[in-house]
């Protein structure tokens, strides 16, 4: 990050230019979802537009592209844990608790 | 006894006490938006049938604009600050403060609209998940500013004694900021276009 005022006046085009590329890519989001593009797709690129902005406020607004290590260290074990919140319900959708077993329904047939 | 490191780098870790704890803050905002992203997950995928079009586009695209106009007029008050230009770093962190009370009152008519329907929270899932990830969100959006009212008030004064230290509270303001609007950009279209 830059603290020295000569390199902090030429990143203010940068921040002007990231700026305005924000709201094209929030208009290019409003025309795709007029589109009416089948559900899948239409997640798909939502999502990647979505990703592609936050990348640029992360990187330019946030200075992540020119970070300390520590910064960069505490940011993958947050990702690393976030990946793994994001497969809670995957887990949760595949795990058997609450499903009757075959031993279970049959006793329950008997009585 | 003075608390080291409140303006100067540690020789270790290169940063500022403030720099790492609102990195170390912000990641732990990541985990409590990403459990309630999860949930949302868990609840669009269990339901028989998701709702389409039950909010404003437009009005939610115009959030979006205030919200990435803010984080422009943020970025712009810490450089301007850092170029030792106060009278227009004070600009900046007005505008700033102006778009983000534009954002809660465009969010103000919305949710009326909604509960003057009787769409509250108890009325679907879908808007149990839509009041609870945007009130959320209005939350931050309500401590950003008052963190930016003191600095324009009564925590202006360091400026003028500590003017690093002061620089170093308005980027992690900034820094803050920025996270509110990118967590809004994927708000966005995970609840008004999906």
């Amino acid at each position: 990050m830059h603290s020295d005022p000569a390199e902090v006046k030429k990143s203010v085009r940068t921040y002007m230019m990231v700026g305005a590329a924000l709201l094209v890519f929030t208009a290019i989001t409003v025309i795709a979802n007029q589109l009416h593009l089948a559900v899948p797709l239409a997640i798909t690129v939502a999502l990647i537009i979505a990703v592609t902005k936050g990348s640029m406020v992360a990187a330019v607004f946030m200075h992540l592209s020119a970070e300390k290590k520590w910064i960069y260290g505490a940011l993958l074990l947050t990702v690393v844990f976030l990946i793994v919140l994001m497969f809670v319900p995957i887990l949760t959708v595949n795990d058997g608790i609450g499903t009757p077993t075959r031993a279970s329904a049959g006793a329950h047939a008997g009585h | 006894m003075e608390i080291p490191y409140i303006v100067e780098t540690r020789p270790d870790t290169g940063l500022h006490n403030g720099k790492l704890g609102i990195w170390l803050f912000l990641a732990s905002e990541v985990m409590l938006f990403g459990a309630l992203f999860s949930t949302y997950i868990i609840l669009r995928v269990g339901a028989p049938e998701w709702p389409h079009g039950e909010l404003s586009v437009l009005l939610g695209a115009i959030n979006t604009v205030i919200l990435i106009s803010s984080s422009v007029t943020m970025v712009m008050a810490w450089a301007s600050l850092k170029m030792n230009d106060w009278g227009t770093h004070r600009l900046y962190l007005v505008a700033t403060f102006a778009l983000a009370a534009l954002f809660l009152v465009n969010k103000y008519f919305e949710y009326s609209e909604h509960l003057g329907k009787g769409e509250g929270p108890w009325h679907s899932t879908f808007f149990a998940i839509y009041f609870t990830l945007t009130g959320l969100h209005g939350l931050h959006i309500v401590g950003g500013m008052v963190v930016m009212a003191y600095l324009l008030g009564p925590g202006a004064k360091m400026w003028k004694k500590n003017p690093d230290q002061f620089a170093n509270r308005i980027e992690a303001t900034g820094l803050y900021w920025h996270f509110v609007d990118l967590v809004w950009i994927f708000l966005f279209p995970v609840l008004y276009l999906l």
